[in-house]
């Protein structure tokens, strides 16, 4: 049975299908990326798969139970059990420190406990940085103290919403070795994203347009780690598309 | 680490780390506790401050014979039940038919300081007799006969057996110096004034009181029962209140503290609203905070209870400030219109204390519901 299982999902607004007859699946330990442009749904099915919003129709399977059937009160439940999050914005509470933000997820989970949540800063390079507030770090630290909080409970699976989306090459590279290294310790990631460089480094990438699944690729030479040419610039390996390059064959493709 | 260590951890961090946001709150609650502290202050004072302005306009209770006649100790005897605090002044007066330029008039016989207490509107050319031998005439009289400040008045007293025919007893007659002019613009012009001791010794007889006129800091139900009291304590003495007065100011203290009593309400009311809006606002520019606790697992009733405590929180803050502010504007309130100082009400404190924290709670919990209603979805992506 896989970890995750999207079944024939549908997201209907009045005309608009935001998502179109959705499958896929994401087996437990598997490093997912979901990538496509603006407007392709995905930041629609990363709400659906972090239980912040149901499908129209369809199921959402999440170790076999369909969440799509929850109430708002059990999804918060399965979220904060279950979902580590990681978002484009960091969004920490800017008046505890990062200890405290990383705390505030045992809080809401279980029971705070200082000591684990030092040992989490620990994890993403942080232990010199826990008392500082968000505005006394930089966005890769910020978004480094995310990814501490979002594996703080453990969760099942760690849901980051372009998580490199406002990092410098350098940051990024920080966050990408971090998911490499929770990958390796058997989390399930999936990663929500439009960058084709960041979205190559996962084993599998989904890629989505106008709602649907256009393209499956398993990602060859998988290493976990950010591709470098000689010069240092991104390269992909995979048949990955940035949105700009998407938008101008869309164009070409309408000016035909 | 306990949960409840926790939440204290983040509320106060909320309160101290954005001190900014929260000063401005946590004035709007101060300002209402303050004014609401300081108007319940004044409402509990005004019946003191009053009551203390009351006595300038005389008397609100006397002792008349209940049989034939009473004296200075029963006078004494009635007194000595009330309260010494509350009693302003006690004046017996004993009357006396005298001659002066071998014309009648009466003379009053009196506790001067006494007078002085239960009649302060009396107003006095000249001074207050202090020795012996002294005496103030009334205004009618000095007018009358010519009198002024610093004469000699020959004053006579008529016995009753030379007045009922016997002709071996002779008159007594006794010098004094006018020391003062009495100006009421009342009945009290046609009158001498002298200490009880000097018509004892003019009339040779330590005679009874007439009545006793006494003035007692007090609301006219405790007034009422120190009537009975001393009525049933001291035979002899018949006490009762001097109605006009006492009357007049249950009246206007009815209405004063109606007044103040509305005023708090519009300010409590007002108070309550101010903190809603401040509140609101603050709960407002946190939605996306609270989008991410929602995000990260908070339940509904956990963000209620957070955002309320932090409310809270800052209402005790406010009502402990508005405490001694609203005692230091009841002070200053009390200085300038009734021009004495105000005692401090240590119940006060809690009360108003428990007041804010319960107003500011109440305020808070309409915007802190609503804001539970955020999707955090759409408040995470800015929406």
């Amino acid at each position: 049975m896989s970890l995750l299982e999207l079944k024939n999902i549908y997201k209907i607004y009045g005309e608009l299908h935001a998502l179109d007859n959705v499958s896929m699946k994401v087996e437990k330990g598997e490093w997912v990326s979901i990538m496509g442009p603006s407007g392709s749904g995905k930041s629609t099915m990363m709400n659906i798969i972090g239980c912040m919003d149901k499908p129209s129709k369809g199921e959402v399977l999440l170790d076999g139970v369909d969440i799509a059937k929850e109430s708002a009160k059990n999804l918060t439940t399965v979220r904060r059990d279950k979902i580590g999050l990681i978002f484009q914005q960091f969004h920490l509470v800017n008046y505890l420190t990062a200890v405290e933000n990383v705390m505030l997820a045992q809080y809401y989970h279980s029971l705070p406990d200082e000591k684990e949540a030092m040992e989490a800063l620990e994890r993403v390079g942080l232990a010199d940085r826990a008392k500082h507030l968000p505005s006394q770090l930089s966005g890769g630290e910020q978004q480094r103290v995310c990814v501490a909080r979002a594996l703080i409970n453990y969760p099942e699976i760690i849901l980051a919403d372009e998580p490199t989306g406002n990092l410098d090459e350098a940051n990024e590279e920080i966050v990408v070795d971090l998911f490499h290294k929770l990958h390796n310790e058997g989390t399930t990631l999936i990663v929500v994203t439009h960058d084709p460089e960041v979205a190559e480094v996962a084993q599998r990438t989904i890629v989505l347009r106008n709602g649907r699944v256009v393209k499956e690729v398993q990602n060859q030479n998988f290493t976990g780690k950010i591709h470098f040419d000689e010069e240092g610039t991104h390269v992909t390996k995979n048949d990955l598309k940035s949105e700009e390059e998407i938008q101008a064959e869309e164009h070409a493709h309408e000016n035909q | 680490m306990k949960k409840r260590q926790m939440y204290f951890r983040m509320i106060t961090a909320s309160l101290m780390r954005r001190r900014s946001r929260m000063l401005v709150a946590l004035l709007s609650i101060a300002i209402g506790a303050t004014v609401l502290s300081g108007l319940v202050t004044i409402y509990y004072d005004v019946p003191r401050q009053m009551g203390a302005q009351f006595r300038n306009y005389g008397a609100n209770m006397i002792f008349t014979a209940a049989e034939d006649t009473f004296t200075l100790e029963d006078v004494h005897q009635g007194t000595a039940l009330i309260a010494s605090d509350q009693l302003v002044g006690v004046a017996p007066y004993r009357y006396e038919n005298v001659r002066i330029h071998e014309s009648p008039v009466v003379v009053a016989g009196t506790d001067m300081k006494g007078a002085q207490a239960t009649s302060p509107y009396w107003h006095i050319e000249g001074e207050w007799p202090s020795e012996e031998n002294q005496l103030l005439v009334g205004a009618g009289i000095a007018e009358s006969y010519r009198l002024k400040i610093g004469e000699t008045l020959e004053v006579s007293y008529t016995p009753a057996e030379a007045a009922s025919g016997d002709e071996t007893i002779l008159d007594h007659i006794i010098d004094f110096e006018i020391t003062g002019i009495l100006d009421t613009g009342g009945s009290e012009e046609d009158y001498l004034y002298m200490s009880l001791s000097d018509l004892e010794t003019l009339t040779e007889e330590a005679g009874t009181i007439d009545v006793a006129e006494l003035s007692i800091s007090a609301a006219s139900e405790e007034l009422s029962a120190y009537a009975d009291r001393i009525s049933s304590a001291v035979p002899s003495v018949n006490a009762r209140l001097v109605k006009r007065v006492t009357a007049s100011e249950t009246t206007v203290l009815t209405k004063l503290q109606a007044l103040v009593l509305l005023v708090t309400i519009v300010v409590l009311a007002l108070t309550m609203i101010c903190v809603a809006t401040t509140m609101t606002a603050v709960v407002t520019e946190r939605r996306k905070e609270i989008g991410l606790r929602k995000a990260i697992g908070a339940s509904d009733t956990s963000i209620v209870k957070e955002f309320l405590g932090e409310s809270m929180m800052l209402g005790g803050l406010g009502g402990i400030l508005g405490s001694v502010l609203g005692f230091l504007f009841a002070q200053q309130v009390s200085i300038h219109v009734f021009s004495s100082s105000i005692s401090f009400m240590p119940a006060l404190v809690p009360i108003t204390i428990l007041v804010s924290v319960l107003v500011t709670g109440l305020s808070s919990l309409m915007p802190i519901r609503s804001a539970t209603e955020v999707d955090p979805a759409l408040v995470l992506k800015g929406e």
